[in-house]
């Protein structure tokens, strides 16, 4: 029984002089998959991404795509699809003539070229697009077509690098749902690079967490987001307080703050006294920042709902515990 | 700014036009059209078409070189670029003279019976003081055009581009000639253009480096230079006029250049 293969990374690393880039590094990403690489900028994840394309080389490991050893194999011949942060549009060229680039330097006959350049602007909805320039569309439009560059040329493979980020806030939400409902769609085998938590909850199945070189944590937005394996992932995959007890650090969300106005009758929680220090409201939920005795603040996010039945004042005297919260002995170095 | 390039433009250019068409008709299009100047125009325009082409294709290499690959002394070789510039062309016209002659570094391969020279045959090839000199003179005083236009927009093309070329399939030299150089002509051709406007106006070094003999290397400037000595302001003037219409023409074209460039760009 032959299964479909993905991407294999296996123990590589890669140094630029002193600073190793990505330290031996063991990837598995499913044939079909929609993977996230999500870390801090420095992290390791562009060059992984890079690695993977094969616009660099590997100091040492291996990498198999769709089972192939690939790790020396030339960028030109392992059928992938690179969509760069930048968009790298062929400036010179019309969007029909960037997306059928690939078919034209393989010598695919013209009127094959054309049906489907029309297919994939099509679905890229840009149809009418076609004989612009690059510089007559708007960043979205312009992603778009890199998208639809890379995917011509039916790659077994498609990588993107930071897609959004150079675009508004606005166009990138939309931009995201619409990756998502295309990947549904094509289904190649995909993997993208952010530095946004949100953007990797959102689009990916599949999240590999990267920081300093190495592989954090892998698994399903679920399972990193509610069993986040070390304190760099608990802090970089959404908000979370860290407080100071003893000799342990503790992290909690802010929405498993549990604000009373009585201190709780069940023995053994932990309680602690606070005042309302500041309450912004953001019209879907209400964020309470909180002052402890000891000193330390602490940030609760309400539901409306929650915040109207308290009907809490700055200055306020109130108690705290939590729903939940993850602990970490205080030398645990990040 | 009006009057500035009234003074500095215009007044000298239609005090030219005063002159030569102060003539009779007759007599402009005798001059204009006698068998020197006809000879003159040819051996100018052929040859600073063939050094601005020159140009075109090493220029475009240079600034290569110079924007993708780093190398000891760098910076020297770019600030040296400009050298063609900054020199007075008298000693441009020396020194090339010097380097070309029979005797010199580089005349001496091409020389009456140097390997190289017999290839030419018996004579060898004759550098300075015949029209190679005065090719050679044109490209050196016209070098830095090329370069200095080609090297910004190489600058500006982001490695990513050619990169998303490779992801596509496409080998080094066809991302070269798909996705490099389409870009480039433009400014290439602008390079030339301004690069042939200064090798057809070129006087200086190519007086000093030609034999300066009608029908054989005498370019237009020279047969000007040559008028005025013999107190023909007329035939002076009409000479310029010819060369006058010749960048104009020239400017024109650079202009479509510019604006097919902007368009595409």
């Amino acid at each position: 029984m032959e299964q479909e293969l993905g991407i294999s990374v296996k123990n590589v690393s890669k140094r630029f002089g002193d600073f190793v880039a990505v330290d031996r590094v063991n990837l598995e990403i499913k044939a079909g998959g929609l993977a996230a690489l999500l870390g801090p900028s420095g992290s390791g994840k562009s060059t992984l991404l890079r690695l993977i394309a094969g616009l660099e080389l590997p100091d040492e490991g291996q990498i198999l795509l769709t089972g192939k050893d690939s790790t020396y194999e030339q960028v030109q011949d392992r059928n992938i699809g690179f969509v760069f942060q930048h968009y790298a549009l062929f400036k010179h060229m019309t969007v029909r003539e960037n997306i059928g680039f690939g078919l034209r330097i393989r010598r695919v006959p013209h009127k094959q070229i054309k049906a489907r350049v029309d297919d994939l602007l099509e679905l890229v909805q840009l149809r009418g697009l076609g004989d612009r320039y690059p510089h007559q569309l708007s960043g979205g439009q312009r992603q778009r077509v890199a998208l639809a560059r890379a995917l011509a040329v039916e790659p077994k493979i498609l990588l993107l690098d930071e897609p959004f980020s150079a675009l508004d806030a606005q166009v990138r939400k939309d931009l995201r749902q619409w990756l998502r409902r295309l990947h549904e769609e094509v289904h190649v085998t995909t993997v993208f690079v952010t530095h946004d938590q949100e953007e990797a909850m959102e689009i990916a199945d599949h999240i590999v967490v990267m920081n300093k070189g190495k592989i954090e944590q892998e698994g399903t937005p679920a399972q990193i987001y509610d069993h986040p394996a070390t304190p760099f992932v608990m802090q970089f995959i959404g908000p979370v307080n860290v407080m100071h007890r003893q000799k342990e650090q503790v992290f909690i969300r802010p929405q498993d703050v549990v604000v009373t106005l009585s201190p709780p009758t069940e023995p053994g929680t932990f309680t602690d006294r606070a005042r309302v220090k500041r309450i912004i409201n953001l019209g879907w939920e209400v964020q309470v920042e909180l002052s402890l005795d000891d000193g330390q603040s602490l940030m609760a996010h309400l539901s409306r709902e929650q915040f109207a039945d308290l009907a809490l004042t700055v200055g306020q005297v109130v108690y705290t515990t939590s729903k939940d919260e993850r602990s970490f002995p205080l030398d645990y170095v990040i | 700014m009006v009057l500035y390039l009234l003074l500095m433009l215009f007044l000298p250019i239609l005090t030219l036009f005063a002159t030569g068409f102060s003539l009779p008709p007759d007599r402009f299009w005798s001059i204009a059209t006698s068998n020197l100047a006809w000879a003159t125009y040819g051996i100018t325009i052929s040859l600073a078409l063939g050094s601005a082409v020159c140009n075109g294709v090493f220029g475009t290499l240079v600034a290569w070189v110079l924007v993708r690959y780093d190398f000891p002394g760098k910076k020297l070789i770019d600030a040296s670029i400009d050298i063609p510039f900054a020199l007075p062309t008298a000693v441009a016209g020396v020194v090339l003279t010097t380097v070309y002659s029979e005797n010199g570094i580089l005349g001496r391969l091409f020389a009456p019976g140097s390997p190289l020279g017999s290839l030419w045959g018996e004579e060898g090839l004759r550098l300075a003081f015949a029209r190679p000199g005065v090719f050679i003179a044109m490209t050196f005083v016209s070098l830095p055009f090329v370069i200095r236009t080609v090297q910004p927009v190489l600058e500006d093309m982001e490695k990513e581009v050619e990169e998303a070329a490779w992801c596509l399939g496409a080998s080094p030299a066809t991302t070269f000639w798909y996705v490099i150089f389409p870009p480039l002509i433009p400014s290439i051709l602008t390079g030339v253009a301004l690069a042939f406007s200064r090798a057809v106006g070129e006087f200086g070094s190519v007086v000093i480096i030609a034999a300066n003999l009608p029908f054989d290397d005498m370019v237009s400037s020279v047969l000007i230079f040559q008028r005025l000595e013999q107190f023909d302001y007329p035939g002076a003037t009409v000479i310029g006029i010819m060369m006058l219409f010749l960048s104009v023409a020239l400017l024109f074209v650079i202009n479509l250049l510019q604006n097919w460039s902007s368009k595409s760009g």
